[in-house]
């Protein structure tokens, strides 16, 4: 039970770690430790094929592509843009408006019920793959073509247009 | 593992969801706190994926493993969006030498 607590306040520290470092590599290793503490999250609700894919494709696939972007862009410290205090403390604010506003509205709840694990292989890849390719079939093959479109959209706006250059 | 998914067992509902509503109001205040184009696309990684904890404690809670297959296509979803966002940030940038989101105001008026 504490292990749940110990995680959420880690993922919590590195979250915050991420909107306030002010190198921009920096960001992104806090947001790979943000997103191992969910993937133990993941681990503890018992949801492994959920845990596998966040740890490849978060932490392996999307997180590379963002270091290899930010080495491509060649920042450094002095060109990193800065916001004026009276605009940082306004989008503190709002944020903070926006939770306050979520937490109250938990207040009609009451006392909630514990998350329980009632059939232990729910998360598991035999159980997910029999649901995901019964009754979400479509989506499945509709998925495919958006990451095939993504992939020519990405091509085609990273490459130099002979014309406009 | 058994002991893992035990330890879990106490944990009411609204302590998730308190969870995933502080990392995601984290992420809308790093979306309006920073002016880097690729802190503000990670700030709404962090969003993605709270919204994912709490999809997966949900289905866990009511049992049902249609939530996990969703979060499943949201993780797809991520990695296109991710993809093709840092493709037009690069383009940006080879533009106007610069990710400051607010040298892009041409399109206010």
């Amino acid at each position: 039970m504490s292990t749940f607590y110990f995680i959420a306040f880690l993922s919590i520290f590195f979250s915050i770690l991420v909107i306030t470092a002010k190198n921009p590599v920096h960001s992104i290793l806090y947001l790979v430790l943000v997103f191992f503490t969910i993937t133990i999250h993941y681990i503890l609700m018992n949801a492994q094929f959920l845990a596998v894919v966040n740890f490849i494709v978060y932490m392996g696939a999307i997180l590379v592509l963002f270091l290899y972007t930010l080495m491509l862009i060649n920042l450094n410290k002095e060109s990193e843009p800065r916001k004026s205090n009276l605009v940082k403390l306004a989008a503190v604010i709002g944020g903070g408006c926006f939770l306050i506003t979520i937490i109250a509205s938990l207040k009609a709840f009451k006392a909630s019920q514990p998350v329980m694990l009632n059939d232990p292989n729910l998360g598991l890849v035999k159980n997910l793959g029999k649901i995901l390719f019964n009754e979400y079939l479509l989506p499945f093959e509709v998925s495919s073509i958006l990451l095939l479109s993504a992939m020519v959209g990405a091509v085609l706006l990273a490459t130099k247009d002979p014309k406009t250059t | 593992m058994e002991t893992l998914t035990h330890n879990i067992q106490a944990i009411p509902l609204n302590h998730y969801i308190l969870l995933c509503s502080i990392i995601f109001s984290i992420g809308v205040i790093g979306v309006l706190i920073r002016r880097n184009a690729i802190v503000i696309f990670m700030s709404i990684e962090l969003m993605l994926n709270s919204v994912n904890l709490l999809l997966t404690a949900f289905s866990v809670y009511r049992g049902d493993a249609t939530g996990q297959v969703f979060v499943f296509f949201i993780i797809a979803l991520a990695a296109a969006e991710v993809a093709v966002g840092l493709a037009i940030i690069v383009m940006i940038y080879r533009n106007t030498n610069s990710i400051d989101i607010n040298v892009l105001n041409r399109l206010k008026w």
